[in-house]
């Protein structure tokens, strides 16, 4: 059982001013074995604050993000998946499953991880999953009108991974969970 | 005075009179065994005269006296019984008095005293005055203490206190009280006599010998502060007064700082309370010398725990008007003690501060008051330099903040920021994050205009630069952490009326101005975004609402957006203003404002064509562009050809070919939007992906020509998957053969490799393929769409 937390686009200071304490506390050091981040964070305090929680923390850039060198995409293997990580706002348009499943084919992943949107999702098509963990802050968005903030831990077990997604609502925390299996362990052919 | 003594010496001479004491005490004993009366008076003179001895230090002189004080013990228990040594009470007292030298005769006459006493054959009263008085015959300070201390220890349970057997008449508290006074009043002035002079290390070392002698004469306090019968009115009219004169008028900086402590700890808080204008008033009395803010925070201290054991006990304060008379006792300590330096100061009005944050906490002008004071007096200075002093002001002004955990009442402290003003400037940036951090702390929010142009004086030190401000000085990590501290910060200021939130915003944005381009990248952003809410709020609202000067409609409020953003221009930070402009852009669309957007756009593109220059950044800023537009459905069809051409336009003149491609591929995307009423334009959009296979091939030839071989196919296999997609999404123009044609085109790419036979293999090609031959299997429209396609 390998715990991941992805999250992204929480854009403190400009448009929050820290992840919510509900969340804040639930984000315990010790008990996260990987961070995947995508992006827009947007300053070092933030990358500091990930860093306690997990040291293996994995970013990549946003538009708004104040280091430069965070690199356009990155991809990385946990146990029997592939994962691959983008901002989002190279993919166009934004936020369209279909042109992200094109990146996701292109990265040769089994688990595609972007954000942008500020909107959770998580869905499955022909080539894999492609997984949105929201805005952790519910940062402001031009292309979602109504932002909560949200953040997702997969629970990686061999061929299974288990999406669990806490939103904050109202200012109750909710929780919902979805399952993907792995068919094979190689999705490209030799 | 006795001479100096080595360690040494003093034990030698200890343990002679120790000597001298068993050896006397030995044949004491053997007298009252055999109920001698001359000969137990004859040694017991002789062991007490080694009290005589001048040479001890206190804590030697101790020893000796306890081990004397142990045999008084036993003599005490032989004269009390009559029938030993057969003479009446009254002649025994009358034969000690015949003791050939004062010290003993004096420790004897009190230990018949004692017996005289329990046998009531007088009243207490009388034998406690008589002795009071005759222990005046012993003026050596150690000796004279010690054996006033004797007294006062055997007298403690012969008081003529109300309620024990030796109850007087209807004086009879006064009489203890008045015993117990005089006691007091000799061994202070006994005591007082011990002076430290002499030079440094004589003076250590009688100081410290005077410590050690301190609590013989504090012990009269305690007793009278539990002599049964003493009231508040005894210890108003008496007690006090008469404790305090001796206090004041022995003029020894030692005494009065040891016997305050004492009076504050010994006598009940209720009745501090009640007597506080003579405390304070001794306050004001005792030497120059004499700590006086320990004094009086320590009574601070014991009366806020007082206010908060019970609630009602909070009236008995108003009523006695603690606070003023507290508040002008430390006024004329500051006032009258020109010696005072500012730190003691400081250190008294937060000792004051804290009393009545504990006691008062309600009574906001009380708190003011004291931030008046504080004001009055750093006013009386040139310039605040001492930094422990600076220490104590920053402690002041935390207080509050600790607190009220609503920033808002700290905010309505008048004389708050003139406290700050006195600050020096790093000082003063502390102070402002402080403020800072405890709003985020306590997650506060403040809601109204008048208060955050309170707040933002309180923080200008890092809102802008200050008279003074050496730049250069400033730590980079330091400066952006106080910066983002200020973004942050904007984000809780909020009202849900937008006519409120509006002015909030104005308000912030005219101190921001005074930033400079330094600042101005960290703490526009968040004021943007702040108002991109509102306007979204009052979208959703649906209506302009009309207010006094500025009314809060979407369209104002675009006109103050981009006005900010222009300001951007003097740092320059091109990027950024980019960034924003296109994100008012999209929410200028959303209100239908098509000119407002097309504004927006027109401001970014001309950032694009003039600021940006660096490749890789215009990549992103495209890629942002053509994101941007691709959503935007406010235009009508002469602006948004404009906007389109020039996009598309701007992605073909990209450095790097293989960015080109891709800025174009995406353009493609501005033709086709898969909205209900989204534009369709299939064949401009095939139009973008042709011309992106041309430069995908272009770049192909590069490779070929510059290295040797052939480029990855990756581009191509890209502009396959846009192909696909628009196949899949109807698009008219692009049919089964163009696919298959382009996947022709891949394969001969990957074989082709100067005649080299070996056959890449491309994961993106194969996944591709993979797709296309899951769609055929799909049955139903999808998989008829893709049966044509042949592979």
């Amino acid at each position: 059982m390998v715990l991941v937390l992805a999250l992204g686009d929480l854009h403190v200071p400009h448009r929050a001013a820290d992840l919510p304490p509900k969340f804040k506390s639930m984000l315990v050091p010790g008990k996260i074995q990987h961070i995947i981040c995508t992006g827009n964070l947007c300053i070092k305090e933030i990358h500091d604050y990930l860093k306690t929680i997990c040291p293996d923390l994995h970013i990549v850039r946003g538009e708004f993000d104040e280091d430069a060198r965070y690199p356009e995409n990155k991809t990385l293997t946990i146990g029997q998946f592939k994962l691959g990580l983008c901002h989002g706002h190279q993919v166009i348009p934004w936020g369209d499953l279909d042109s992200l499943a094109m990146l996701q084919r292109q990265l040769d992943v089994d688990i595609l991880v972007t954000g942008h949107t500020h909107q959770f999702t998580a869905y499955k098509h022909e080539g894999g999953v492609v997984i949105n963990p929201g805005s952790a802050t519910g940062a402001y968005s031009s292309i979602n009108q109504e932002v909560n903030p949200s953040f997702v831990l997969m629970d990686i077990d061999g061929l299974r991974v288990v999406v669990y997604v806490y939103e904050l609502i109202d200012g109750e925390v909710k929780v919902d969970k979805i399952d993907f299996k792995k068919t094979s362990t190689s999705n490209s052919a030799p | 005075m006795r001479p100096l003594a080595g360690v040494e010496d003093e034990e030698k001479w200890l343990a002679e009179g120790i000597a001298g004491i068993q050896h006397n005490a030995f044949f004491m004993h053997r007298a009252l065994d055999a109920n001698n009366l001359r000969e137990v008076l004859k040694y017991s003179a002789l062991m007490l005269s080694e009290l005589r001895t001048s040479k001890l230090s206190p804590q030697k002189y101790y020893d000796l006296y306890m081990r004397a004080f142990d045999q008084l013990r036993q003599l005490e228990i032989f004269f009390k019984d009559e029938s030993r040594h057969g003479l009446p009470v009254v002649d025994l007292y009358e034969l000690v008095q015949h003791a050939g030298n004062i010290l003993p005769r004096m420790y004897l006459l009190c230990t018949v005293g004692s017996v005289y006493i329990k046998s009531k054959q007088a009243p207490s009263k009388d034998v406690l005055k008589d002795l009071v008085e005759m222990c005046r015959g012993v003026q050596h300070p150690i000796r004279g203490l010690f054996l006033r201390s004797y007294l006062a220890q055997v007298s403690r349970d012969k008081l003529p206190e109300i309620g024990s057997d030796y109850e007087g008449d209807a004086n009879t508290v006064m009489d203890a009280v008045e015993f117990v006074l005089q006691n007091f009043t000799e061994m202070n002035k006994l005591w007082v006599r011990i002076q430290h002079q002499g030079p440094g290390t004589v003076r250590e070392k009688q100081e410290k010998e005077r410590n050690e002698l301190r609590d013989l004469v504090g012990k009269n306090l305690h007793v009278l502060g539990q002599i049964e019968g003493v009231d508040l009115e005894m210890y108003k009219e008496t007690v006090l007064p008469r404790v305090l004169e001796q206090v004041v008028n022995c003029k020894d900086e030692l005494a009065q700082y040891y016997l305050m402590e004492c009076i504050i700890q010994v006598f009940p808080d209720e009745y501090h309370l009640q007597t506080l204008e003579t405390l304070l008033a001794a306050c004001t009395q005792l030497m120059p010398t004499v700590d006086t803010k320990i004094v009086l925070t320590q009574l601070m201290d014991r009366l806020s725990n007082y206010a908060a054991s019970s609630p009602d006990v909070l009236h008995e304060f108003l009523q006695v008007e603690a606070f003023a008379k507290l508040s002008n006792a430390i006024g004329k300590v500051i006032d009258t003690q020109l010696e005072m330096p500012i730190v003691g100061a400081m250190t008294l009005f937060v000792s004051l501060l804290t009393f009545t944050l504990r006691v008062h906490p309600d009574r906001l002008d009380y708190v003011d008051q004291v931030l008046g004071a504080c004001v009055v007096k750093l006013s009386s200075l040139p310039k605040l330099e001492d930094a422990r002093a600076m220490k104590q002001v920053v402690a002041l002004l935390s207080a509050p903040l600790e607190k009220y955990s609503d920033i808002v009442t700290a905010l309505t402290l008048s004389n708050y920021p003139r406290v700050m003003d006195h600050l020096d400037d790093g000082t003063n940036k502390v102070m402002a994050m402080l403020i800072i951090q405890s709003i985020m702390k306590n997650d506060s929010c403040i809601s109204t205009a008048d208060k955050v142009e309170v707040l933002f004086e309180l923080i200008k030190g890092l809102i802008k630069d200050l008279d003074g401000t050496d730049m250069e000085e400033l730590d980079e990590e330091d400066f952006q952490e106080e910066q983002n501290s200020v973004a942050r910060l904007i984000h809780m200021l909020d009202n849900e009326e937008p006519e409120e939130m509006l002015k909030i915003i104005c308000v912030v944005r005219k101190h921001l101005m005074t930033g400079g381009p330094r600042r101005l990248p960290f703490t526009v952003p968040p004021l943007i975004f702040s108002a991109l809410r509102l306007v979204r709020q009052l979208e959703s609202q649906g209506g302009d609402i009309t207010g006094e000067d500025v009314p809060a409609t979407p369209r104002k409020i675009f006109q103050i957006l981009n006005q900010t953003i222009e300001v951007l221009s003097s740092v320059p930070c091109p990027e950024l203003a980019l960034r924003l402009y296109l994100q008012c852009a999209e929410a200028a669309s959303d209100c239908d404002l098509e000119p407002v957007a097309y504004e927006f756009f027109t401001q970014a593109f001309i950032l694009y064509e003039e600021e940006i220059a660096d490749s890789k950044a215009q990549v992103t800023a495209i890629h942002l562009i053509v994101g941007t537009l691709q959503r935007i459905n406010v235009f009508g069809v002469e602006n948004r050809d404009t906007l389109t051409h020039k996009a598309t336009g701007y992605s073909a003149r990209l450095l790097k070919k293989p960015d080109q491609c891709r800025a174009v591929y995406a353009c493609s995307h501005l033709f086709w939007v898969d909205d209900l009423d989204g534009i369709k334009d299939g064949e401009r959009a095939l139009l973008c992906l042709r011309r992106a296979l041309r430069i995908a091939n272009a770049a192909q030839q590069m490779a070929n020509a510059t290295r040797g071989s052939s480029g990855p196919v990756t581009l191509f296999v890209e502009i396959l998957n846009k192909y696909i997609y628009f196949f899949e999404k109807g698009n008219p123009h692009i049919t089964p053969s163009d696919i298959q044609s382009l996947v022709e085109l891949i394969n001969n790419e990957m074989q082709s490799d100067n005649g080299n036979t070996t056959i890449h293999s491309d994961p993106f090609f194969t996944s591709t393929l993979r797709y296309i031959r899951f769609q055929k299997q799909k049955g139903g429209l999808m998989g008829d769409k893709y049966d044509l396609i042949k592979l």
